[in-house]
């Protein structure tokens, strides 16, 4: 089937209307639908998690260019994912003041605890492990982002009660 | 009078001020004064005589930035401001705190702006992860609208301004002026040819004026006080007070207000209290990690744009980074490479392929399979990609900065890794691989 044809004639529209009031909203103050590409990626991603290649092709007939141009934009950026990521997303900074004060180790321990290596998923779902560029909160390194909580000073005592708490309801974590 | 205006709203807990708070310590009376007794020629003409240096890590004048909008005869449209609040150099945490204490000073400073340059639509361009920012400054719009602070017909004085929060999807080239306005265009962020510059040309191709966050809540604080009060609180050449960060393993890391022509050492043994015990201070990045290295020799230098330029590096975003005795420095550099290289947006050759062959390089060394001529590649490559005019933008540049300062400080450490095959650091904790 032809993808772009999805959004009208499928029962379960491909960007649902909370989706696209949103975007609406972004087009508003536009001078141009695809001026809004970055904005509209974002939050088709807030909505499904990811921007999978469905959505993608949506998009980019809502705004009115080709999916191969939006796709250009969507794997420019660093945080949009043109793949699936688990229920949390894990960000350890890795760049210069956390690694000067133990990224190396937290990032072997964070590894082992979850059973994945950096850019991997772990089997039931639950985190993706991804580094980060600096998150501006170098005085209080080593730094991470759980989702959208910040946890700063780490050490790997304060690391095993974010994951434990973060996987109790899954019977904890793999040791 | 206050003598330290940025923190004066901001205490310890780091609560954020809201509107009813900030007027009550004399918050937007300058929005009040300005747009009713002084012209936008009368508000240049104050920042110009203030002096201040942009703070987004270049240090150019902001007055003068400004006098290139064009004011008179202006073709039908939009002028835009908008505000870089991306802050990704690594090492830098000074923007944040700013935005997340004190929102509506930013927002003050941001309708001066705007005012001085006729500026109807702004915004602010912040990075995806300062959540808690974003949020409050959203607040602080709304709160603004509903007082007629922003939006149309301000205070009954005809003037209009639109102020919309972006956030970013996450990439450091975004922060550089011209990549930043093709992200706002929804575009990938490469940074434009200039000229034209955006004073000229900026966002859709009308007048625009980026400036940093920092920058920008000076504004508040000149319109308020005057030009020859701001003047007056920096100790050397420069003007005004500044953030500044120190970072790395010191007792007391953290982000404080201090004048301009602060010694580096009261920033560094004072107020961070000096090296945590055990450790000893071998060099620091003064702005950033696109800074050169400085070593103790430097510690009573004072924190102006010049005097720092003489020494071989930049103030930068005066934010330092401290490497300490038992950090490896070609390790050190060896992060901050592989930073730019990452972040690269590949647009030009020497950045994208020089970048991760300098950070290869940088590996090999450190893994013990380094040999002597790899000394001497990275030597080209400091002097072919550090070059300014052989890349497209300053990432590239800047990125060479940290590795040719260290191979000049830290000559013998690289040396090391050659002779003994190995990382002369790895039984520490940030040695080898
Ligand atoms: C690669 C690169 C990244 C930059 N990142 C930032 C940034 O995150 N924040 C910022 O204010 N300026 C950044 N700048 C500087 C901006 O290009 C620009 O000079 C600055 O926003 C101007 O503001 P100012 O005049 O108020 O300093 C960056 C420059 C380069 C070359
Ligand atoms: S120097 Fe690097 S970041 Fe700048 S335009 Fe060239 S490739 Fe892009
Ligand atoms: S280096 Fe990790 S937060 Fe800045």
């Amino acid at each position: 089937m032809n993808s772009k044809a999805q959004n009208s004639n499928q029962a379960e529209p491909v960007l649902t209307a909370a989706e696209l009031a949103e975007i609406d909203k972004e087009i508003s103050h536009a001078p141009y639908r695809a001026a809004v590409a970055i904005d509209a990626l974002k939050i088709v991603q807030k909505h499904h998690r990811w921007v999978s290649d469905e959505s993608l092709n949506a998009l980019a007939d809502y705004l009115g260019m080709s999916s191969a141009e939006l796709d250009g934009i969507a794997t420019f950026y660093n945080l949009i994912y043109r793949k699936p990521v688990g229920e949390k997303v894990i960000s350890l900074c890795d760049s210069v003041t956390c690694w000067i004060k133990g990224y190396n180790r937290l990032q072997k321990h964070i590894s082992e605890r979850l059973g994945v290596e950096l850019g991997e998923t772990t089997d039931d779902g639950q985190y993706t492990f991804l580094p980060a560029p600096c998150l501006g909160a170098c005085d209080r390194a080593p730094v991470m982002m759980l989702e959208d909580e910040q946890h700063n000073n780490l050490d790997e005592k304060k690391l095993d009660k974010i994951l434990i708490l973060r996987t109790q309801k899954n019977g904890g974590i793999k040791e | 009078m206050t003598s330290l205006p940025l923190t004066a709203n901001i205490n310890e807990d780091r609560q954020a001020v809201d509107l009813a708070a900030y007027e009550k310590n004399q918050g937007y009376e300058a929005v009040r004064k300005a747009l009713k007794e002084m012209s936008p020629v009368d508000c240049l003409q104050a920042v110009k005589d203030s002096g201040l240096r942009g703070r987004g890590g270049a240090g150019f004048p902001t007055g003068m930035k400004w006098s290139f909008v064009p004011m008179e005869n202006v073709s039908e449209g939009h002028k835009y401001l908008v505000c870089n609040a991306d802050e990704m150099e690594p090492g830098t945490f000074k923007d944040r705190l700013l935005m997340e204490c004190d929102p509506h000073q930013l927002i003050e400073g941001m309708i001066l702006s705007a005012w001085t340059i006729q500026a109807d639509i702004a915004y602010i361009f912040i990075r995806h992860e300062y959540h808690l920012a974003a949020k409050l400054l959203q607040q602080a719009i709304d709160d603004c609208k509903a007082k007629g602070y922003l939006g149309k017909d301000i205070l009954g004085t005809g003037f209009n301004l639109e102020m919309y929060v972006h956030t970013s999807a996450g990439r450091y080239i975004c922060g550089e002026e011209t990549a930043l306005l093709n992200s706002l265009e929804g575009k990938r962020a490469n940074p434009r040819a200039k000229p034209p510059f955006p004073q000229i040309s900026g966002l859709w191709g009308r007048p625009t004026i980026v400036n940093n966050v920092e920058t920008l809540c000076n504004i508040t604080h000149i319109i308020r006080h005057g030009a020859d009060w701001f003047k007056s609180l920096g100790l050397g050449a420069d003007s005004g007070t500044k953030l500044f960060g120190v970072s790395g393993r010191v007792k007391n890391p953290g982000c404080w207000e201090l004048p301009m022509g602060t010694p580096i050492r009261e920033l560094i043994e004072g107020k961070a209290g000096g090296m945590e015990d055990g450790y000893k201070l071998r060099g620091f990045l003064p702005g950033g990690a696109s800074t050169d290295f400085l070593t103790e020799e430097h510690l009573d230098l004072a924190m102006d744009y010049d005097v720092i330029g003489k020494a071989g590096s930049r103030l930068g975003t005066g934010t330092m980074i401290i490497l300490d005795d038992k950090t490896c420095p070609v390790g050190m550099v060896k992060n901050l490479v592989e930073f730019f290289a990452q972040e690269s947006c590949g647009f030009c050759t020497p950045c994208r392929d020089g970048l991760p062959w300098s950070a290869q390089v940088l590996g090999d060394l450190e893994s013990g399979k380094g040999i002597k001529a790899d000394l001497v590649t990275l030597e080209d490559q400091v002097r072919f990609i550090g070059a300014i005019g052989n890349t497209h933008c300053a990432l590239a540049p800047g990125a060479m900065e940290p590795l040719s300062s260290a191979m000049k400080y830290f000559a013998d450490d690289f040396q090391r890794h050659v002779d003994g095959k190995a990382c002369p650091y790895c039984d520490s904790e940030n040695g080898g691989v």
